[in-house]
């Protein structure tokens, strides 16, 4: 309840600018410099800050830069502080999946092996084709965002459509592509958990990486632990946390950690090494 | 290198990289994509 809490209030901040949909205008605020943590479409109209992955790709597919240390140093900053925090409680992508699923619906589980794509989407749709597939001037796409961001075609692309005639005229295959994209997600969000953060988001996918080292992280008391595996049969990521404190799937939303019957789990901002037994 | 160094040495990364990409004007390109339309988000271009 405390983090559903949390999550509208971020998704709110984060899109502050409500107007911006009855104007159908965006944002130009000077917060739009900053990068929010979470996947966020800078076209939504009421975003008030710039999504991180489509921040990336902008710079690399820009004739200007190769590289980009001003997204890499916020992802850096943002991953060593929370890890996946961001995606249990900050993202609102993650919540608007999240409130698909309490849809009543059969369920499917994802396969384990599926988490191992978003991995490859990164490395090719937001790194590889932006710095390289270039035209004539040296300037790429944004592929991630082109190509399969459901995210900016709900947040960006339906709202600007339904208020400006002139988008829709120009609206043809790749829309209805990314439509499609969309729907496929809303209904694989609706019978299984967070599909997108599952198995295609770049952004999840790095912050992952971070699991491991980040200040705010999880570990659990290898003395308490009873090894029950509750906190497993809990945890709708797919993730055993009695096994592995860190993984890379775990999106912090503690789900596990208050089923635990011997309280083994526990949350920790210490900067230094852990001094309790620990599984990490 | 323990964790704790590590989360030290990538802060500190992480704060010169953002300093010197504001220094070369990225957080200015950010904002000038963020400000407009982006046509490749909306599923246009
Ligand atoms: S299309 Fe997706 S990745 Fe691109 S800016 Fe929008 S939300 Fe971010
Ligand atoms: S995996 Fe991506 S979409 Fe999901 S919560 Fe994390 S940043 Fe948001
Ligand atoms: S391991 Fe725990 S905190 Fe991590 S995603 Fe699963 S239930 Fe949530």
């Amino acid at each position: 309840m405390k983090r559903r809490i949390v999550q509208y209030i971020s998704a709110l901040l984060t899109n502050a600018n409500l107007n911006g949909f009855i104007q159908g205008r965006i944002y130009q605020g000077v917060s739009k410099h900053v990068c929010v943590p979470g996947l966020n479409c800078y076209s939504c109209p009421a975003a008030i800050g710039a999504c991180p992955l489509g921040a990336l790709q902008t710079i690399l597919a820009s004739s200007r830069y190769t590289f980009s240390y001003y997204v890499t140093g916020t992802l850096l900053l943002f991953g060593v502080f929370m890890g996946r925090y961001v995606c249990g409680w900050l993202c609102p992508f993650g919540l608007i999946q999240e409130l698909l699923y309490k849809l009543p619906s059969p369920t499917w589980t994802i396969p384990r092996w599926a988490g191992y794509i978003k991995y490859a989407i990164l490395i090719v749709f937001v790194l590889f084709l932006p710095m390289f597939l270039v035209n004539n001037l040296g300037m790429g796409d944004p592929s991630f965002c082109k190509y399969i961001c459901p995210a900016g075609t709900l947040e960006g692309g339906i709202p600007l459509l339904v208020s400006h005639p002139d988008l829709r005229d120009a609206a043809g295959t790749l829309f209805l592509f990314k439509l499609l994209l969309l729907i496929l997600m809303i209904i694989l969000s609706i019978i299984s958990f967070r599909p997108f953060c599952k198995i295609i988001c770049p952004l999840g996918a790095i912050y992952g990486l971070f699991n491991p080292i980040s200040i705010y992280r999880y570990r659990v008391d290898s003395e308490k632990c009873i090894e029950c595996g509750k906190c497993a049969q809990n945890c709708k990521m797919g993730v055993a946390m009695y096994k592995e404190s860190n993984s890379p799937e775990c999106i912090r939303c503690g789900e596990c950690r208050s089923g635990c019957p011997a309280e083994a789990i526990t949350t920790t901002f210490k900067t230094g090494n852990d001094s309790i037994k620990s599984t990490i | 290198m323990n964790k704790k160094h590590l989360r030290i040495i990538l802060l500190t990364m992480g704060v010169v990289l953002l300093i010197l990409g504001v220094i070369r004007d990225e957080a200015v390109s950010v904002y000038t994509k963020a400000v407009k339309i982006c046509l490749e988000c909306i599923g246009i271009g």
